[in-house]
């Protein structure tokens, strides 16, 4: 339930959650290690006026960014501690199991086809997540199926056919590739 | 009148008809879902619109951005959980009318609201138009350049105790549009000598990392969980004539909803607000408000209704996106060439009409759609949220993928999918960064063209508009240290709430 709003300013109170001390340091630190690359990452050229020189806009950026992430790491460490910070850690780093299963997706996609790898990809997804019961493994299958139908077979999006498609008969090959 | 006809004419094709219909009911049910939303939606099927003619994938786009409000007011009045973050106000009072049996009626009393408030900000829309069309082309560069700068500073002040972190993610956001080959003198800028970082970051690729993988993420790392809701009996038609009776918040509401729909960096928080407040105050039964009141229903969903069409203002008169969805609609301008700002209105004045009239079509068909489909979206919203996860994760890909076939780009969106996982998290704002890169980029090219004209610092502020931009400019900078100064001085307890948590679910 929500609590009650009474002035604009509780409307726009963005409260701190745990965490938010690791974060501020982490950011903190990549903004200074950006800014220090300024001099070798950006040209600044001899004859060319101040609003018209390409190093302009990441100094711009970069300098306040780091003003910005400093003071908001003065304000995280001078916060009282919140309970909870590495559980908190730990939960942005399982996402990064998920982000594997991505990245593999989008490489097993150009071998298999877009249809098969998604409907693999849905499938094997779901009974990761927990879905053991046939209709959730039937629904994933349709979903995939779905998806592919319209983005593929419909509003023809640029994914390429996978390279098993090769090894189809003829009079299927081309079918599979403009369609799945 | 020619305009008007011509209007017409580009609406009146099947192609576009069925971008309309697709993005209008597919809008309610993204908005119904609790952990979608249309930034997600928006964002998934902004690639796949890029083959398509520029008014068709407009009011596709379009048909989500004003519908999933609709949808959204189903769970926040039936469950308690907003459908998308700008209903949860409506919470507040839908859901103490369920509880107390009048499901139906608040149902009902929100889809009239609802309806009322798009129409009202879509004729806004209209009427303002002809006075767009003549301030629109006094916009030159270093106005643009201003206006773009207010747009950042109202997003970073917007962010109340979070200011600190809002500006930095804005300053990210501008520095990852300097990323790459910039265009004038041909230097490599922060790309370390990758050749995958020459072409820079995509827009595109960042919003669907940020907004549609870090919801799967989110979603699929957090526990499963199915909402219930209750299926209603009875007709949803007695709304209308209920918010007769209630014209006059409906309309101030609406009102308050167009305003700050124009105004960058604002949009419906401060809208439905500022409605809320008004209801309450002028009500005969102020004490209802919280426990069931449908002046205040009314409010909240007129508001956030009325915000979208105004909402294009800046983004189709001067090319400013005001916010996170408009941002994104910007860069299918792009794509086909067609470049909003004051030469639309000039040149394809029938374009925008077009856009207008399909966003009023687009309210009808889902007021239709919503007044006899409401108990199959109950059935809808019952999907587990881990799949969920894993539908929009499938849903990313091609979004991502259909861009340039490039794995980098996926790997880079999943990155950021897990930088914006640890923001929605934390409860940091996701908007500032998207702005910073839209916004930057049009502040580095305008700020360039505008100098050429400039000798001394005054001559950039000697036109009445840019003159009065960075007047408003200095006056946001001043009122809001003066009201840090005054909370400082009568400090008082702060109330925690989840009231931006709702972008997470």
């Amino acid at each position: 339930m929500l609590v009650r709003i009474k002035t604009l300013k509780q409307l726009f109170q963005r409260h701190r959650r745990p965490g938010n001390l690791f974060f501020a340091t982490i950011f903190l630190i990549l903004s200074l290690f950006l800014l220090s690359q300024i001099g070798n990452q950006t040209v600044w050229k001899s004859s060319t006026k101040l609003y018209a020189q390409p190093a302009l806009w990441p100094i711009v950026s970069l300098v306040g960014m780091a003003l910005f992430a400093l003071l908001n790491w003065i304000s995280a460490w001078v916060s009282p501690k919140i309970a909870g910070r590495w559980l908190e850690v730990q939960f942005w780093l399982r996402s990064f199991e998920y982000v594997l299963w991505f990245m593999a997706y989008v490489y097993v996609v150009p071998l298999l086809g877009y249809l098969p790898s998604t409907v693999l990809f849905a499938v094997v997804l779901a009974l990761r997540v927990g879905y053991r019961t046939p209709k959730m493994i039937a629904f994933s299958v349709l979903m995939a199926v779905s998806v592919v139908v319209v983005f593929k077979s419909f509003l023809q999006v640029r994914v390429p056919g996978g390279q098993i498609y090769e090894w189809l008969p003829d009079f299927m090959r081309s079918f599979m590739l403009t369609y799945f | 009148m020619e305009d008007l006809v011509s209007a017409f004419g580009l609406l009146a094709r099947v192609d576009v008809l069925i971008a309309l219909l697709i993005g209008s009911i597919g809008g309610v049910i993204i908005g119904a879902i609790p952990g979608v939303g249309a930034a997600v939606a928006i964002a998934i099927l902004l690639p796949a619109t890029f083959s398509l003619e520029p008014l068709v994938g407009l009011t596709m786009l379009l048909g989500i951005y004003g519908s999933s409000m609709y949808g959204g007011s189903i769970p926040a009045i039936l469950i308690n959980t907003p459908g998308t973050a700008v209903n949860a106000l409506t919470t507040y009072d839908g859901y103490p009318m369920t509880k107390a049996g009048e499901a139906r009626r608040a149902i009902s009393l929100a889809y009239s609201a609802s309806f009322f408030g798009g129409v009202f900000g879509i004729l806004c829309l209209i009427l303002l138009s002809p006075v767009l069309a003549w301030i629109a082309p006094q916009f030159g560069s270093r106005e643009i350049f201003l206006a773009a700068l207010l747009g950042i500073i109202l997003v970073v002040l917007a962010h109340r105790g979070q200011i600190f972190a809002a500006g930095m993610l804005a300053c990210f956001g501008i520095f990852l549009n300097t990323i790459g080959l910039e265009p004038i003198k041909y230097t490599q800028r922060f790309t370390f000598g990758q050749s995958w970082l020459s072409s820079g970051i995509d827009l595109i690729v960042v919003v669907l990392g940020l907004f549609a993988l870090s919801q799967a993420f989110v979603l699929m790392v957090g526990k499963d969980d199915s909402p219930k809701a209750q299926p209603l009996k009875g007709s949803l038609f007695s709304g209308m004539k209920e918010l007769f009776g209630h014209k006059r918040v409906a309309t101030v509401a609406s009102s308050f909803g167009v305003l700050m729909g124009m105004i960058p960096g604002v949009g419906e928080f401060t809208a439905q607000f500022m409605s809320y407040t008004y209801a309450q105050k002028t009500s005969k039964k102020p004490e209802l408000f919280g426990k069931g009141s449908p002046e205040g229903l009314i409010a909240s969903e007129s508001a956030n209704n009325a915000v979208p069409a105004a909402a294009m203002i800046p983004l189709l008169a001067l090319g400013i996106p005001g916010e996170a969805l408009t941002a994104m609609m910007l860069s299918v301008f792009y794509v086909h060439n067609v470049i909003p700002g004051p030469q639309l209105f000039q040149n394809d004045m029938d374009f925008v009409l077009a856009l207008y009239i399909a966003m009023l079509v687009l309210n009808v068909l889902v007021l239709i759609f919503l007044l006899f489909s409401t108990n199959l979206l109950t059935k809808i919203i019952q999907i587990p949220t881990r799949f969920l996860g894993i539908v929009i994760m499938v849903l990313s890909f091609v979004g991502v993928y259909s861009l340039r076939n490039s794995t980098v780009d996926c790997a880079i969106a999943a990155g950021f999918g897990v930088f914006g996982l640890v923001l929605k998290r934390l409860n940091l704002p996701v908007v500032p960064i998207i702005l910073g890169m839209v916004l930057g980029g049009i502040m580095e090219t305008k700020l360039r063209s505008s100098m050429a004209r400039v000798k001394t610092p005054l001559d950039f502020i000697d036109r009445p508009i840019a003159a009065f931009l960075f007047a408003i400019i200095l006056l946001v900078i001043i009122l809001h240290i003066r009201t840090l100064v005054i909370e400082h001085r009568n400090r008082q307890p702060e109330t925690d709430h989840d009231l931006h948590d709702t972008q997470m679910r």
